[in-house]
């Protein structure tokens, strides 16, 4: 089993990204294994597709996506859907948003 | 005996008929005069308002009293309050209240399109009062020209409903939101940089969530950028004000309700295609500290000083250089750079800005790598040296940058990781340069 997902890096983190907003990603489920969580989802993104290490912290602080970041699952926010336990399902869109604050 | 004349009969009666006619005249005036001051608004309020009032949506004369007796304070009158304050003076928003404390500078212009060339100097709130009486006479505008504090905000909330928060760091954004639950005003809240935008109605009617649900941990301060360090397009950032100004309207006409008000966050983007997308976020934080069930953020709290937004929010800490490893912008002009005091060849002036800035504005015949990069290079001297061959550990080495703040991270980099033991930085920057010893160069 496996999920196709939109990922997208919204609020200035396409900075970490090659610069690139709407990512396609392609989740493999290890066999035997529980459903795929947005925890899989960024695991993955930590170690698949931050190109410079330095930029790791920018992304996840703690174990978990760092704060001042907001996550969302299909335009909504991941509080309102089990948050890192969400169950990824095919076709879903993940984004991730940093808060903004100029004005 | 009848001594009058037919012709004087005549007159009389043509009196009579003129007396009438000014007569009824007159009554009809006064009764015009008596049925304005019985309406809710001037004629010319009327005229004014006419083309919103005609809309369904504001429910006409109705919403247009709803709109004059309304309060709006906003904290900032920059690149978000500027489009917005136009709009809610114009649609007679009655009175205004414009919370700040700096003054128009050229670097504004592109964006605060309530200011101009002739207002640089000139405080922000008074150069918006300027604008705005002269745009709409029929309204209110009260300027506070201070900083919002722990010590002022309480006092300048209380006499206005709704709040829009139109600031650039995470530290006031705080303490608005504190603020407002205490006093149990609404906030607008949007922010912007570069080419995005997002915004928010925080404390909707004391049910809605309020900042510290969004966000109970402050960001790294790393990770927070100003329009003046990140950059920002102007009609991205105005067209978030605007949408402020809808939402404001949408609050004050009883547009949201407590059955219909879902929280959300919208999010603009202008570039390369303009997208606005609209997040279905989290409603009030049972465990949220300002608004929740054991909230323990109240006034006195905050007023005491005990919450303390500067330390909750943290800052960059940029003093990793000693005053030894330091020069002034003078001491480079006369030691190093003017008249080339020292041979140009005989030392590395590396500028440390990203390179679009550099490319803006440079001294002539100096090396760029952005500390981005230059921490990339992982202290790897053959690196360093495919950018800039004639480096060594024994080269000398004058860093700059902007500001002279990442040009000490730099600094401290290439010494201790690169071993390049003769590093040093350059306070205040190239602007500082510019400022201090060459003015003719251009500042952005």
């Amino acid at each position: 089993m496996s999920v196709a997902l939109t990922v997208e890096f919204l609020g200035g983190l396409d900075a970490i990204f090659q610069n690139q907003r709407k990512h396609k990603v392609t989740l493999d489920e290890a066999s035997g294994k529980e459903a795929l969580k947005l925890r899989d989802l960024i695991t993955y993104i930590t170690n698949n597709m931050i190109e410079n290490e330095n930029d790791i912290p920018v992304f996840i602080q703690d174990g978990t996506v760092r704060p001042g970041i907001l996550t969302l699952v299909n335009d909504t926010d991941w509080e309102l859907c089990d948050e890192e336990e969400y169950v990824l399902e095919n076709g879903d869109v993940i984004s991730f948003t940093s808060t903004l604050h100029g004005g | 005996m009848i001594t009058t004349t037919t012709e004087e009969i005549f007159q009389l009666k043509k009196q009579i008929e003129e007396l009438k006619t000014e007569n009824a005249q007159l009554k009809k005036t006064n009764a015009e005069v008596q049925n304005e001051k019985a309406l809710p608004l001037s004629i010319s309020e009327y005229s004014r308002y006419g083309r919103q009032m005609i809309c369904d949506v504001t429910n006409g004369v109705k919403g247009q009293l709803k709109l004059k007796n309304s309060k709006v304070l906003f904290i900032g009158a920059g690149g978000l309050a500027c489009p917005a304050l136009a709009y809610l003076a114009g649609a007679g928003v009655g009175t205004i209240g414009i919370v700040d404390d700096d003054v128009v500078e050229n670097s504004n212009l592109h964006r605060q399109i309530l200011h101009s060339s002739a207002k640089v100097g000139m405080l922000k709130c008074e150069s918006a009062r300027e604008f705005l009486t002269s745009l709409n006479p029929h309204i209110k505008i009260v300027t506070h020209p201070v900083r919002l504090s722990n010590d002022n905000a309480f006092e300048i909330f209380a006499k206005y409903d709704i709040i829009l928060d139109c600031t650039d760091t995470p530290i006031t954004r705080y303490l608005v939101s504190d603020v407002a639950v205490n006093l149990g005003k609404m906030v607008v809240s949007a922010s912007g940089v570069q080419t995005e935008g997002q915004l928010c109605i925080l404390n909707f009617k004391n049910i809605g969530p309020c900042y510290r649900c969004f966000y109970p941990t402050p960001p790294p301060p790393h990770a927070v950028s100003s329009c003046s360090a990140g950059g920002v397009i102007g009609p991205c950032i105005g067209l978030v004000g605007v949408m402020m100004a809808i939402e404001t309207m949408k609050i004050i006409l009883d547009v949201y309700t407590i059955e219909n008000f879902k929280p959300f966050l919208l999010q603009y983007n202008g570039f390369p295609e303009q997208s606005l997308r609209n997040f279905k976020m989290r409603g009030r934080q049972a465990k949220c500290q300002s608004c929740g069930d054991t909230k323990t953020i109240d006034r006195t709290a905050i007023e005491s000083g005990k919450i303390n937004y500067f330390a909750f929010c943290g800052s960059k800490n940029y003093n990793v250089v000693s005053p030894e490893e330091r020069m002034t912008v003078h001491e480079f002009e006369t030691k190093y750079w003017n008249n080339n005091k020292k041979p140009r060849d005989s030392y590395v002036l590396l500028d440390v800005r990203p390179t679009h800035h550099y490319e803006i504005s440079h001294l002539a015949n100096t090396h760029n790598i952005a500390l981005k990069d230059l921490q990339n290079l992982k202290g790897d001297m053959t690196k360093l040296q495919s950018k800039i061959k004639s480096i060594s550990e024994t080269s000398e080495v004058v860093v700059m940058c902007r500001h002279g703040n990442e040009s000490r991270t730099a600094t401290r980099l290439l010494k201790d990781e690169f071993g390049v033991a003769n590093t040093k930085d350059v306070i205040g920057g190239f602007f500082k340069y510019v400022d201090e010893i060459n003015p003719q160069l251009p500042k952005y």
